[in-house]
C-alpha cells in the first residue's frame, strides 16, 4: 500500500477510536445520571426551547457540511458551506448558553443552595460536550482556512473527510443527550 | 527516513521521536516511581509492626511535622498508603509496565520502522513526566498529599475541609491522575493503529507474538476506560471546587451543616471501578505478553495453545468490563445483583486457567534455560496462582462479606496484580535489556535478585491472608488500640522484615541495571536465540530499527524445537521449506 494511503486509512482509524473513547466519556456520564435518578430525590423539569434550537442547528450544520464535502468530491470549492457550517456551530455555542441562561430562570441551579444533581447533570453534561464541539470548531476554522488557500481537491480532501466524520459525530452525540434529556 | 537527521543531546534524549529512546523514558521514570513507592511503603510499614514506636528514618524523610519524635502522624500514614497505591498502580505498573514494553516492542516486533505517530508518542512520555512531576509536588505541600486513598471515596475526597490531605493535595492528585489519562489515551491510540496498520509484509494477526497481543488488548482496554475515570473525576472536580452535590448528601462537617443534597457516594464508586476492574487488566496483561514470550523463547518450545492464549487475553478484557461490582458487595447492592457480579467474575477463573495450564504445558518436559528472566517468568506463574486462588474467594459475594477490607484483600491483590505485573515487568527487563542497550545485565545478580525477591514477596504478602482472616481491617493507621489482634503483632513485624528485605534488593537490581548499561558485557545480535524481528536488528540501535528494507515475516514467532529443522530456532523471517507445514 502507498504510504499516503495508508496515512489516510491511519488518521481515520485514530479518529475513530478517539470517538470510541469520546463514546465512552459520555456512557459514564449518563449512565451515572440513570443510576443517580433511580435513587429518588430528584427534580423534573422541561429542557429550554434554546435546547431545541440547539438540536436544530446541529442537524442544519452536518446538512451543510455533507454539501461541503460533495462539492470537493466534484472538485468545486467547499469554502462556502465551511463557512455556513462554522456559523451554524457558532450559533449552536449561543444556544447552550442561552439554554444554561433559561435553566436559570427556572430555577434549575448548576451549584450552591438548592441546586440538586437533577440540574448539575445537565450543565456539566451539555459543558462538557459544549468543549467537544468547540474542539470540533477550532478545527473547522482550520479546515476552512486551508479551504480558501486552495488547499483541497477531488484527489485530496482528508482533512474535510476526518472534520465530517467528527461533526456528525458530535451532533449525534447532541441528539442522543438531548433525548435522554427529555425522556429518560 | 530520519535515521539521516543530525541529532543533537535535546533531540536524541530528551525531546525525542523515536520509539526505543521513548520506551527507555517511561522506564527510568517508571523504576524510578518504584523506588518512591516502594520508600513510602516502607515507612508506613514501620508504623504497622511498631506503631507509636519512633524511628529517625521516619523523621529523616517526613521532618518534624509529619513524624514528630520519629512518630509516624496519622494523617501522613494515610497520606503513604495513597500515594504508595497511586504510584505503584498508575505510575510504575500502567505507564512504567506498558510504557516501555509497547513502545519498545512494537514496532521492532510487528516490523515497523517506528510508531504510527511519533509525535504523539512524545506527547505521551511528557503528559506522562508532568503528572509526574505534579504527583511529587503534592508530597512537600504543606497540607500533605491527598489521603483519601487511590480510590478516592468521596465524600473524603470531595470536601476539601474533611482532613489535611483533602485541600490541595487532593487537588494535585486530580490535575496529576488527568495529565496521566491524557498520555494514557494518546499513547494507546498509538498503540493500536501502529499495531493494525503499519505490520511488515507476511505478518498477519495469528503470527503475532503474543506480547504484541496483549499490548494491543491493553490499549483497547485503556482507550476505552480511561474516559469513564475521566467522567468520574469530572464530577468529583465540580463537587470539590464549585459545590454541586453528585456524590454528597446531607453532611455536617464541625458542626456546620452543608448545603450538598442528592449526592450518592456510591455513585462514585460505580463509576470508579468501572475504570477500577480493566485497570487491574490493564496492568496484568502486558505481563501476561511479556511471560508467554520469555517462557516460550527459554523453554526452546513454541507456547502452547497459541490461539487459545488470544482467545484467553480477549476474554479476560471483554469480562474486565462486567465484573465491576465485586468491589461494591458491602454497599447494599442488592443480593440478586451481588450474584451476577460474582457470577461474571468467577468466569475470569477460565480464561485465566486457559492460561496457567497453557504455561505448565509449555514448560511440561522443557529444555529449560534458567536465566533470570525466565526465573521471573516462572515466579509470575508462581504468583498468579497463588494469587487467583484467593481472588475466586473474594468474588464469591458469600465469602467476600467475611474478609471484605481486610487484609486479606490486600495481601490477594499484591500477589495477583502488584507482584506478578512487577515480575512482569522483571523478566521483560531482563530478556530485552540487550537489545535497549547492546549489553548483558550480570546474571549472578540476577539470580540473587530473583531469588531474595521471590521470598520476601511470599514473605510479606502471604501472612497477610491470615492478618486478614482474623478480621484486620486494612488502611488503619494501628492495630493496637483493639486488643483482639495483640496476637497478630508478631506476623506484623514479620511482613516489615521480608518488605525491607525485599526493598533493599531492589537497589541491586537497579545497580545491575546501571552498570550494565556502561560495563555489561556486550550484547550479540540475538542472544536468546530467540524467533522475534527485534532480533534481527543490528546491536547499535538505529533510528528507523533496520539498516536496509524492513524484513519480510514468513512464519509465527513460536517455531521453537521444530522436528526436522537444522537449528532448535527458526527466526520469523526464514522462508517455510518446500513441503514444511506452519506450524
Amino acid at each position: 500500500m502507498e504510504i499516503s494511503l495508508i496515512k489516510n486509512k491511519a488518521s481515520k482509524q485514530l479518529l475513530w477510536i478517539g470517538i470510541g473513547s469520546i463514546v465512552m466519556f459520555f456512557a459514564g456520564l449518563t449512565s451515572a445520571y440513570i443510576v443517580r435518578k433511580a435513587e429518588g430525590n430528584w427534580l423534573e423539569f422541561d429542557m429550554p426551547l434554546w435546547f431545541t434550537i440547539s438540536t436544530i442547528c446541529v442537524i442544519a450544520s452536518s446538512a451543510t457540511l455533507w454539501f461541503a464535502l460533495q462539492n470537493i468530491k466534484e472538485n468545486k470549492s467547499a469554502t462556502i458551506f465551511l463557512i455556513a457550517t462554522l456559523a451554524i456551530g457558532l450559533t449552536f455555542t449561543f444556544s447552550q448558553v442561552q439554554g444554561w441562561d433559561d435553566l436559570v430562570a427556572k430555577g434549575v441551579y448548576l451549584t450552591g443552595e438548592g441546586s440538586n444533581p437533577s440540574g448539575s447533570f445537565i450543565y456539566v453534561i451539555s459543558l462538557a460536550h459544549l468543549l467537544h464541539l468547540i474542539g470540533g470548531l477550532i478545527a473547522l476554522t482550520i479546515t476552512t482556512l486551508k479551504s480558501k488557500l486552495n488547499h483541497y481537491s477531488k484527489d485530496n480532501y482528508l482533512g474535510i473527510e476526518l472534520i465530517s466524520i467528527y461533526w456528525h459525530f458530535i451532533g449525534l452525540l447532541w441528539l442522543y443527550l438531548f433525548l435522554f434529556f427529555s425522556y429518560s | 527516513m530520519s535515521e539521516h537527521h543530525k541529532e543533537t543531546f535535546i533531540t536524541k534524549y530528551i525531546f525525542s521521536l523515536d520509539h526505543k529512546m521513548i520506551a527507555k523514558q517511561f522506564l527510568i521514570t517508571g523504576m524510578f516511581m518504584g523506588v518512591v513507592g516502594m520508600t513510602l511503603s516502607l515507612l508506613f510499614r514501620l508504623q504497622l509492626s511498631n506503631p507509636g514506636e519512633s524511628f529517625a528514618v521516619l523523621e529523616f524523610f517526613l521532618g518534624e511535622k509529619w513524624a514528630p519524635g520519629g512518630v509516624l502522624d496519622p494523617n501522613m500514614y494515610l497520606a503513604l498508603v495513597t500515594m504508595h497505591g497511586t504510584i505503584l498502580v498508575f505510575w510504575v505498573l500502567t505507564a512504567g509496565l506498558t510504557g516501555t514494553f509497547a513502545n519498545f516492542l512494537i514496532p521492532l516486533q510487528i516490523g515497523a520502522r517506528d510508531m504510527a505517530s511519533g509525535f504523539m508518542n512524545m506527547l505521551s512520555y511528557w503528559f506522562f513526566f508532568a503528572a509526574t512531576v505534579v504527583l511529587l509536588s503534592s508530597l512537600y505541600v504543606e497540607t500533605g498529599p491527598a489521603s483519601a486513598g487511590w480510590t478516592i471515596y468521596p465524600p473524603l475526597s470531595a470536601l476539601p475541609q474533611a482532613i489535611p490531605g483533602s485541600g490541595l493535595g487532593q487537588d494535585l492528585w486530580l490535575i496529576a491522575m488527568t495529565l496521566f489519562v491524557v498520555s494514557s489515551l494518546l499513547g494507546g491510540l498509538n498503540y493500536i493503529v501502529t499495531i493494525l496498520n503499519l505490520r511488515t509484509k507476511g505478518m498477519t494477526m495469528m503470527r503475532l507474538p503474543l506480547t504484541i497481543w496483549a499490548l494491543l488488548i491493553v490499549a483497547i482496554l485503556g482507550v476505552l476506560s480511561f474516559p469513564v475515570l475521566l467522567s468520574c473525576s469530572l464530577l468529583l472536580i465540580f463537587d470539590r471546587s464549585f459545590g454541586t452535590s453528585f456524590y454528597l448528601s446531607d453532611i455536617i462537617i464541625g458542626g456546620e451543616a452543608l448545603h450538598n443534597t442528592g449526592g450518592s457516594p456510591i455513585l462514585f464508586e460505580h463509576l470508579f471501578w468501572f475504570l477500577g476492574h480493566p485497570e487491574v487488566y490493564i496492568i496484568l496483561l502486558p505481563a501476561l505478553g511479556i511471560v508467554s514470550e520469555v517462557i516460550s523463547v527459554n523453554s526452546r518450545k513454541p507456547i502452547f495453545g497459541y490461539k487459545a492464549m488470544v482467545g484467553a487475553l480477549l476474554v479476560i478484557a471483554l469480562l474486565s468490563f462486567v465484573v465491576w461490582g465485586h468491589h461494591m458487595f458491602l454497599t447494599g447492592m442488592d443480593p440478586f445483583l451481588g450474584s451476577v457480579f460474582t457470577f461474571t467474575t468467577l468466569l475470569i477463573a477460565i480464561p485465566s486457567a486457559v492460561k496457567v495450564f497453557n504455561y505448565l504445558a509449555t514448560l511440561w518436559r522443557a529444555n529449560i534455560r534458567f536465566t533470570p528472566a525466565m526465573l521471573f517468568a516462572i515466579g509470575f506463574v508462581s504468583t498468579f496462582i497463588t494469587g487467583g486462588l484467593t481472588g475466586i474467594i473474594l468474588g464469591d459475594s458469600a465469602l467476600d462479606i467475611n474478609v471484605h477490607d481486610t487484609y486479606f484483600v490486600t495481601g490477594h491483590f499484591h500477589i495477583v496484580m502488584g507482584v506478578s505485573a512487577i515480575y512482569g515487568m522483571m523478566a521483560g527487563v531482563y530478556h530485552w535489556f540487550p537489545k535497549m542497550y547492546g549489553r548483558m545485565m550480570n546474571k549472578k545478580l540476577g539470580y540473587f535478585h530473583f531469588w531474595v525477591t521471590f521470598i520476601s514477596a511470599y514473605g510479606v504478602f502471604f501472612p497477610m491472608h491470615f492478618l486478614g482472616l482474623a478480621g484486620l481491617p486494612r488502611r488503619y493507621y494501628t492495630n493496637s488500640a483493639f486488643p483482639m489482634f495483640d496476637e497478630l503483632t508478631n506476623i506484623n513485624e514479620i511482613i516489615t522484615f521480608f518488605a525491607i528485605i525485599g526493598g533493599l534488593v531492589q537497589l541491586l537490581f537497579i545497580f545491575n541495571f546501571f552498570y550494565s548499561i556502561f560495563k555489561g558485557t556486550k550484547a550479540t545480535e540475538n542472544p536468546w536465540k530467540s524467533n522475534t524481528l527485534e532480533w534481527t536488528t543490528p546491536v547499535e540501535r538505529i533510528h528507523g530499527n533496520w539498516p536496509g528494507e524492513i524484513p519480510t515475516v514468513e512464519r509465527w514467532a513460536y517455531d521453537y524445537s521444530k522436528p526436522d529443522a537444522d537449528d532448535d530456532f527458526i527466526p520469523q523471517t526464514v522462508p517455510l521449506k518446500k513441503g514444511e507445514i506452519e506450524h
